[in-house]
Order: structure tokens, then C-alpha cells, then sequence
């Protein structure tokens, strides 16, 4: 008799690799990755709708000025060029940000794993808002935390749960909210919670993380003050050029306190040593020409909100009673609650099968609740497509309805 | 020999059923085959066998279509041989529902189950009569897609209020559903191969987690294999005759999997069959292989003969 091993290190892997795991959704969405398949799952941008002239200029421009420094390491807070490039970029909507008190990171994805780094010990507390942004639940839960949970409503994190928990006692090291059409909630905190919120975390002496990937592409009302804005020193903000200009150069950025600042420079010069000096530059170059990148933003804007529009006006149309979903004033997502009995993660073989395809609730959460609840992102597909794909969604609900009335006579 | 090795598809076993075909494909290459992969889920497959025009189709493919016969039927019409069972006895195997049938009467032992279909809920009012299924089976029970693989869809309910939710979930992956008896004890996996049909080594079963479900099969690790079966020696025998008796009853050829449960009184169950059994690196029928000498090109090298006795012999 053997013991066939597999894999022949699984003694010896750390505590905190056990999530990591084979999934049926993953399954599913290799098949959901299939162009016959509307996929109203994954969050990417569109960026087939930026000229590619304009990034070739950069690109070339890179080369021709700088072309060893492009090429070689850099310092691991990132070029100066690009961070107050960056600065300009947060200006725009308001954020002041010194250069010196930000740190580049790959993607603003990086930032949360480095914020991760420097304050959870394992089974230490933090808040995050639920649902919250998967790739943050992922980037924290490597540092084993427990986790707060404050939902949302219609206007963001509900302050109140945040307090409550506070008054009984609770001390989160962190919380972590996505404030501007939040991913996946797609809804936005509103100025008197954001008043509330950094009173709060200021009195209580917790940092507030601030990721704004969608700050910028808002359809319509007017811009909010970032958190950033109203407590600058107790506030991590996290940028990203990902949803404005492209995810592939991976850059994105913290901005905090320079004792914070310090700390994820070193967090990040462990991780990668330095950011890619080529992209940087590139992205440092793009955003030289603000005619040109407000242009491109704004074309992209005006392609979201029209697709935001389709995606809303189709689930109106053919969702069944019941359901319920977010109104986003921007950003790329549709957050929908049906009644208690659906089983989104289940539903899904069936979705795809139908040749759509969305993400279910339970991802967004770290206790396994969302069970009835799906993420709908309406930024890759075309307006047609996307009706197409709400039609077959809607389809099934109802089909699903029917079926659970059979199920329970 | 010119090889076509098909893999892929557009099941949700896409992924794994890749894994496998590359390996498959390696394996071939390595014997000396001029093997290729195709993938029915990137292009058209007649259209790419046409091109290709292969001596051998090498069927790695999982869930329906590759398993339920469509793959096989649109083989015989364009005339290209392929490795494993013939397209009626695939679509009886693949369905769990038809598959019990047949291996019941043929007195091979399976768990005492309970059809469900969608069709009879959403048309017939079947829902009314659940409660008699869970009569029939007992608790717990095991609720499980007729016609679909991997575990996918697979759910295990201790307390009857649980049953309607599970079969919804069983229902997202198929249109009918077996609600079966769940059976306490040692769970194995015995491959056969070849003409006529030889059983490999038993591969002992034991998740880790305590449920095989997709993500103890599938992440390396998550579940131990113990090759041969930690059982006695009857119990030994008695799967190697079970699985050869499904073999028959099912009219099964080349290469196939037949998962059973081994109860405390060393008696067999049989769970399902697989007519494409998985060839990943964590995947039971090479660990079978494996204990019994094989290696993965020997393996292949097997079926692919097997296939060609058929042939000589037809």
C-alpha cells in the first residue's frame, strides 16, 4: 500500500494558503470566458475605446527621452514624474496629495495587499463595508484578519453599524470602503455618512482606507468630497489609472501619512523591489496632455453611462418581482438582491448554459452571505449585447421562480 | 499514427478536460504518435478533423456532449474511429438516471435512489411528491445532476426542509436530478482498460475536508489517494468483480472509471461511471495506472490498442 502524494509539499504550505482552493465558479467561468457567452461578470475596462495613437506617443516619446531609464530599476516609492503627474490627476477631483506622501504601487491592488502587510496580525479585527471589493477581501484574508462587517444601502456604508460596533466595544485596526460607486455595491457614500465616518474613525483613532478606482467616471449629479478631503491625516487613499486610463500598465498609488508612506515603501521594496519604470513613464507621459486624456475619459464616460443606461432600462424590463438592484451614478457595476430562496452561486451552470454569465453575491462577502445576491458589470459589453444577456438572465429568473413554486406546492 | 486528441469543449469541465488532453497529447507524442489537440470549444470540430484527418480520435473530453454520446455519433457519421465506449452506451453511462437503471438490472449493487425531473416539477406538479423520494432513500442523502460530472452540482442533505434547495442547485446543471441513498464508508475509484477489460489497482479515497467535491478533487493536496484501496482482501475482490460487472452491464470499452462506495460489511456500491475518465495530474484513473506499473504513455498506449483490436476485429 502507498500513499499517492499529490503533491508532495502539502505538509509544509503556511496556515494561511488553506482558502486556496480549485472552485466550481472558477469552473464555470472558463466557460463564461467563451464569445458566445455575454459575460456581465468580469470588471474590465474598456479600453478598446482609447486611441492607441495616443498611448503609441507615449510609448515612443518613453523610448526616444528616456530610453535607459525605462529600462532600468527604480526607486521603490516609484518616479517622481508620475507621482506628481498623479498628484495633478487627484487634484482633479479635488484631493490634495503631495508627491513625497504617496507611494506607487502595481495596480492599487498592490496597495491593499501592502496595507495588509503593515497592520493585520493574524486574527486582528478590521471593518470592511459589505459587499465588499473581492480582490480586497483576497488581499487582506492573506494576513488572516477577523472581519467587521458594515453593509450598505442606497448611500453607502451604514455609519451607524460602524458605531454601534464601536460602542460595544469593537476596535477595528482599519476600515476599508470603497466610497465612489463602490465595487460591488455600485452605490455611493453620501456627504453626511462621509462627515459621519471620518468623525468617527478620527475620534476612535481607526485609519479609514479610501479606494476610489471609480471616482472619475461619474455619469452624472455632482462630485462628493473624497474622505481624503475631509481628514487628510486620517485617511489611506488608493488611486489607480486602471478605469481611466489602462489596467495593463498597472498603476496605481497610496497617499498617506509619510510615517504610513514609509512603511509601504518598504513593504513594497520587499515585495517587487520597484515598480516597472517602463509603465510608469508611460503612464507619466500620457497624462502629460490633459486635453487629450480629459477627451479619452470622457469618451469612455459617455460609453459607460450609455451602457449603464441599457443594462438598467433591460432589467426593469425583464427582471421578475422581487428583485431588487442599485442605481449607479457611475462606475461599472450593478449590485441585485432577489428574495431570500435564490442561490445565485448554484444558478449559475444554468446562467451559462443560457450563455450569460454574471458573478454571485457569496464572493463579495467573507462569511458566505450573498447567497441571493449577484454582481452585474456593465462596462465590457455593447449596449445590444448586454440587453441580450439581461433578456436570458431575466429568462432564468423567472424559470427559477417557477421552479421553486413547484418545489414548495 | 496520426492522433487527434479532443479536449476542451464548453462544459464547465473545460478546464480540466485541457489539463488532461495536454497531458494525453504529451504522452502520445511521447510513444511516438503524431498527436494534436484539438479543442471543439475554440473551433468547429468537423471542421478540424477534416483538416486534420486523423487515424484515431483520443476522447478526453468530460461532461455532456463529450460523454453523453454527441462527440461519438458525429464521429461514426464522419467515420473516424475513437478510443472508448460506443455513442448509445456513452448516453446511458453519462446519465445517472438511465446508468442506475441498467446496473440495477443487472443486479449490480448501486444506492437505492429517487428520480427527479424538471420537466415533471415545472409541468407535472412533481414537487408534491418529493417527500415520497425522501421515503424511498432515506437521510441523509446524496442529490446529484443526472447528467453532469465532477461533483458539479453535488450536494449532500441531512434534514428534508434542505431537499428542495439542493435539488434546484442539482437542477442548474441538469434536467433531471437522483436523490440517492447516502452510503457510510470507504470510498474508491477502480479503472478498467482495455479488450477485454482488465481492472487496475482500487485508489483509495479520502477527502480531507470529508466531502470529494469539486475543490477536493481539484486542488493538489485536498484529498489523500491511497493506492491499492486500504481494504481487505474480499473487499478487494469484490471491487474488482463490481467494477467489471458495471463494465459489462453498461457495455463499456477501452477505458473507463467506476466510482463506488465500500460499506462496513465490505460490500460495494456502485456511484457512477465515467466513460472519460479525468487525466490530470491529480486524477484517479492514472494514480491507478500507476500503482499497477503504468505510467501515463503506457497507459494511453493501452487504450489507443485496445481501440485498434476493436477495430481489426470489426
Amino acid at each position: 500500500m502507498a500513499e499517492f502524494s499529490i503533491d508532495r509539499f502539502v505538509d509544509l504550505y503556511a496556515h494561511r494558503t488553506s482558502g486556496m482552493s480549485a472552485s466550481e465558479v472558477r469552473a464555470l467561468f472558463a466557460v463564461a470566458s467563451r464569445p458566445e457567452v455575454v459575460s456581465l461578470a468580469g470588471g474590465m475596462p474598456f479600453v478598446q475605446a482609447l486611441p492607441t495613437d495616443d498611448v503609441l506617443d507615449a510609448v515612443r516619446g518613453v523610448l526616444a527621452e528616456h530610453g535607459a531609464m525605462s529600462l532600468q530599476y527604480g526607486g521603490g516609492q516609484g518616479h517622481l514624474g508620475l507621482r506628481e503627474r498623479l498628484a495633478g490627476l487627484m487634484a482633479a477631483e479635488n484631493v490634495e496629495g503631495d508627491p513625497e506622501d504617496m507611494v506607487i504601487t502595481t495596480g492599487a491592488q498592490q496597495a491593499l495587499d501592502l496595507v495588509g502587510k503593515i497592520f493585520i496580525d493574524p486574527g486582528d479585527l478590521i471593518a470592511v463595508e459589505a459587499p465588499a471589493y473581492v480582490g480586497a477581501l483576497t488581499a487582506f484574508g492573506q494576513y488572516e484578519p477577523r472581519y467587521l462587517q458594515i453593509e450598505i444601502d442606497d448611500d453607502g456604508m451604514i455609519v451607524d453599524q460602524l458605531e454601534e460596533a464601536l460602542v460595544r466595544g469593537e476596535r477595528p485596526k482599519f476600515v476599508y470602503t470603497c466610497p465612489n460607486f463602490g465595487n460591488p455595491g455600485g452605490v455611493t457614500l453620501s456627504y453626511r455618512r462621509r462627515e459621519q465616518l471620518v468623525a468617527l474613525c478620527r475620534e476612535a483613532g481607526i485609519p479609514i482606507v479610501e479606494d476610489n478606482p471609480y471616482g472619475m467616471l461619474r455619469f452624472e449629479g455632482s462630485p462628493l468630497p473624497a474622505l481624503r478631503t475631509l481628514d487628510p491625516e486620517n485617511v489611506i487613499y488608493l488611486g489607480t489609472v486602471s478605469k481611466v486610463f489602462s489596467p495593463g500598465v498597472r498603476v496605481g498609488w497610496a497617499l498617506a501619512e509619510q510615517s504610513v508612506v514609509q512603511r509601504l515603501v518598504l513593504a513594497k521594496e520587499a515585495a517587487d523591489l520597484c515598480g516597472s519604470s517602463f509603465t510608469m513613464l508611460v503612464t507619466e507621459r500620457y497624462f502629460a496632455d490633459e486635453a487629450q486624456w480629459r477627451g479619452n475619459l470622457a469618451t469612455l464616460t459617455n460609453i459607460y453611462r450609455s451602457r449603464r443606461d441599457a443594462m438598467l432600462d433591460s432589467i426593469d424590463e425583464h427582471f421578475p418581482d422581487g428583485a431588487m438592484w442599485t442605481n449607479p451614478a457611475g462606475g461599472f457595476y450593478v449590485w441585485v438582491t432577489l428574495p431570500d430562496w435564490f442561490d445565485t452561486r448554484a444558478m449559475l451552470a444554468a446562467a451559462v448554459e443560457r450563455r450569460v454569465a454574471y458573478v454571485p453575491g457569496t464572493a463579495f462577502y467573507p462569511d458566505g452571505r450573498g447567497g441571493n445576491q449577484m454582481r452585474l458589470a456593465f462596462c465590457y459589453p455593447p449596449e445590444d449585447r448586454i440587453r441580450e444577456g439581461i433578456a436570458r438572465l431575466g429568462g432564468l429568473l423567472e424559470d427559477e421562480q417557477a421552479l421553486y413554486r413547484s418545489l414548495h406546492p | 499514427m496520426n492522433v487527434a486528441v479532443l479536449a476542451g469543449g464548453r462544459t464547465p469541465e473545460r478546464d480540466v478536460s485541457l489539463r488532461g488532453g495536454h497531458r494525453v497529447t504529451g504522452a502520445l507524442q511521447e510513444l511516438g504518435h503524431d498527436a494534436v489537440l484539438i479543442d471543439p470549444g475554440e473551433r468547429a470540430l468537423a471542421e478540424a478533423l477534416q483538416e486534420r484527418s486523423p487515424d484515431l480520435c483520443y476522447l478526453t473530453l468530460h461532461g455532456k456532449e463529450g460523454e453523453d454520446g454527441t462527440v461519438q455519433r458525429l464521429l461514426d457519421l464522419v467515420g473516424l474511429a475513437h478510443t472508448g465506449t460506443a455513442a448509445f452506451d456513452c448516453e446511458i453511462a453519462f446519465d445517472k438516471l438511465l446508468a442506475k437503471d441498467a446496473l440495477d438490472r443487472a443486479g449490480v449493487r448501486t444506492p437505492a435512489w429517487a428520480p427527479i425531473e424538471g420537466t415533471a416539477l415545472r409541468d407535472l406538479g412533481a414537487g408534491a411528491s418529493l417527500g415520497r423520494a425522501v421515503e424511498r432513500v432515506g437521510l441523509p442523502c446524496v442529490v446529484k445532476p443526472s447528467r453532469s460530472g465532477s461533483a458539479l452540482g453535488v450536494n449532500s442533505v441531512a434534514r428534508e426542509a434542505d431537499l428542495p434547495a439542493a435539488v434546484m442547485a442539482a437542477l442548474s446543471f441538469s434536467g433531471g436530478v437522483v436523490v440517492e441513498t447516502a452510503i457510510v464508508g470507504t470510498e474508491v475509484a477502480v479503472g478498467v482498460i482495455g479488450t477485454p477489460g482488465e481492472t487496475l489497482p482500487a485508489v483509495e479515497i479520502v477527502p480531507k475536508g470529508g466531502t470529494y467535491d469539486y475543490a477536493a478533487r481539484y486542488t493538489a493536496g485536498a484529498t489523500e489517494y491511497f493506492t491499492p484501496a486500504r481494504l481487505g482482501d474480499d473487499a478487494t475482490a469484490a471491487c474488482r468483480d463490481v467494477a467489471m460487472a458495471a463494465w459489462d452491464a453498461l457495455g463499456l470499452r477501452d477505458v473507463t472509471r467506476v466510482d463506488m462506495i465500500v460499506d462496513r460489511d465490505g460490500v460495494p456500491w456502485v456511484l457512477e461511471v465515467s466513460v472519460s475518465p479525468g487525466m490530470t495530474e491529480t486524477s484517479l484513473l492514472p494514480m491507478g495506472a500507476n500503482a499497477a506499473g503504468m505510467g501515463l504513455a503506457q497507459l494511453c498506449d493501452a487504450v489507443i490498442q485496445s481501440t485498434a483490436t476493436r477495430r481489426g476485429g470489426n
